[in-house]
């Protein structure tokens, strides 16, 4: 029985080990552009899951030092007013500049929260790094990343990009075809119609207070 | 067929529930009172039952050997993919989704190991409510089935010719067998939703909306296989990507 089940265990492994070298060949990468947002999506992300894998306080659980992460390593790639923007739809415009700052700061701790749940769920799954189908000219571009399961259809992760006069901006996240920003255009648009938009602020900010970590005060770290 | 029967009694009651409707309502959801108390019910019985014994499960049984069962039950269901994949005109993907089953069956050890997708044939997503889709069937209103939670008049009709056809019952003739088989089918697809559930709670401010929203557009893009046709929606405007001007990311490069 012991047996049995060893093999089946080395099964996997085996086959694994017998596909390997074809999937090296394919992956073999050339230096490239660093400032292509498909490049910048790729080491960015490998940086994470590296500093994430060698961290012991993380992995036991801190979310503090999560968030911190996060909003050194990843927060200064997303454009955080576009993407409340776009979460806000019509109801943007009926904003305040003041309102505008203090939604975006909201949404954007909201935003970093779940990333950080999200990321503490990540176990070693293979990320596979679509190569990048736009123009050198293009300003607006997809980076597709596909997170691969065991015995299930990969997830897609997609990253919608613009080029800035500060680099690539990520303005929209999509997981499996859901886009991040159009999911809560609803709740936001609902809202603002039940309460107006101090309303919204009010509601994101009871939602973010219980987690918010004392070391992430809301709108610093560039 | 008592899933069958109680898909039946909601879709009837959807349609009768259908005809008090009001302005304020999402139209894609015309039903919502009915389907937010469902929803209530599905939360409860989740969390009382459904949660804890998947948690259980998670806890108690190591991961190779859930990866075994997940592998064992997905291998079972390519076949029906692959039928599905025949029915929408994709063949390579529906001979792709049968070589899989044969591949796994006999070199992943009745299908526990997935060592197709190792070899590159990709595992794929597919149902009925999918191929009714591509057929053009549009959504239909929203529902959230008692049970299975969140789907539409298209999907709802889809899983119950799902259900019907699931070939787990012809495969096992035992029935207390084939209840344990779907049983710990059920378990083991919660538990690979747990990390999914803590998500939601913690990024929707409407957990029943954000939920509704995330299937909507969950399914379109799977009935498209990932790459739907751009939507001009109207209440999304002239994307204001670079509109926000109180923060120093601004695109000044707009020609």
């Amino acid at each position: 029985m012991r047996k049995i089940a060893q093999a089946l265990l080395l099964y996997p492994a085996f086959v694994a080990g017998v596909f390997a070298f074809v999937l090296d060949a394919a992956n073999a990468q050339t230096a490239q552009d660093t400032s292509a947002p498909d490049v910048l999506v790729k080491t960015v992300t490998l940086e994470v899951v590296d500093l994430i894998a060698k961290d012991k306080e993380i992995q036991s659980g801190n979310r503090a030092k999560l968030i911190e992460l996060i909003q050194a390593k990843v927060l200064p790639h997303f454009n955080f007013p576009a993407m409340t923007a776009l979460a806000m739809g019509q109801s943007w415009n009926k904003a305040t500049p003041d309102q505008k700052k203090r939604l975006t700061e909201e949404f954007r701790t909201l935003l970093v929260r779940t990333y950080a749940s999200a990321l503490a769920a990540y176990s070693d799954q293979k990320l596979d790094f679509r190569p990048l189908r736009a123009k050198p000219t293009d300003t607006d571009v997809t980076v597709n990343v596909r997170v691969m399961q065991a015995g299930a259809q990969p997830v897609p992760i997609d990253y919608n990009m613009e080029k800035t006069s500060s680099g690539w901006k990520v303005y929209d996240v999509m997981v499996g075809g859901v886009s991040l920003v159009a999911n809560y255009r609803t709740e936001f648009n609902n809202a603002v119609r039940d309460a107006g938009i101090e309303g919204l602020i009010k509601n994101l900010q009871t939602k973010n207070r219980p987690a918010v970590a004392p070391a992430a005060p809301a709108g610093e770290k560039k | 067929m008592k899933g069958l029967k109680t898909i039946a009694v909601v879709l009837a009651l959807a349609a009768v529930a259908g005809c008090a409707g009001t302005a304020e309502r999402d139209p894609r959801d015309p039903l919502e009172p009915l389907n937010r108390a469902v929803y209530r019910f599905n939360e409860g019985l989740d969390e009382a039952v459904a949660r804890p014994v998947a948690t259980a499960y998670r806890d108690a049984v190591p991961e190779p050997l859930r990866t075994y069962a997940r592998n064992f039950f997905g291998n079972i269901a390519d076949v029906f993919i692959g039928v599905n994949n025949m029915l929408q005109g994709k063949p390579v993907d529906g001979l792709q989704d049968w070589a899989r089953f044969v591949f796994n069956s006999f070199f992943g050890v009745f299908g526990i190991n997935d060592v197709a997708s190792d070899m590159g044939f990709e595992k794929h997503n597919e149902d009925f409510g999918q191929t009714l889709g591509r057929w053009g069937v549009g959504d239909g209103a929203y529902l959230v089935l008692p049970l299975l939670g969140p789907s539409t008049l298209r999907d709802g009709a889809g899983t119950a010719v799902d259900i019907y056809v699931d070939p787990l019952s012809d495969i096992i003739s035992s029935v207390p067998l084939r209840n344990s088989a779907i049983a710990l089918r059920m378990v083991g697809t919660r538990a690979d939703l747990l990390d999914a559930g803590r998500l939601l709670e913690e990024a929707a401010l409407d957990r029943y909306v954000f939920l509704r929203d995330a299937y909507l557009q969950r399914r379109r893009n799977l009935i498209y296989d990932g790459s739907p046709p751009r939507e001009k929606r109207e209440d999304e405007g002239e994307a204001p990507v670079n509109a926000p001007a109180d923060q120093d990311v601004k695109g000044t490069d707009r020609k």
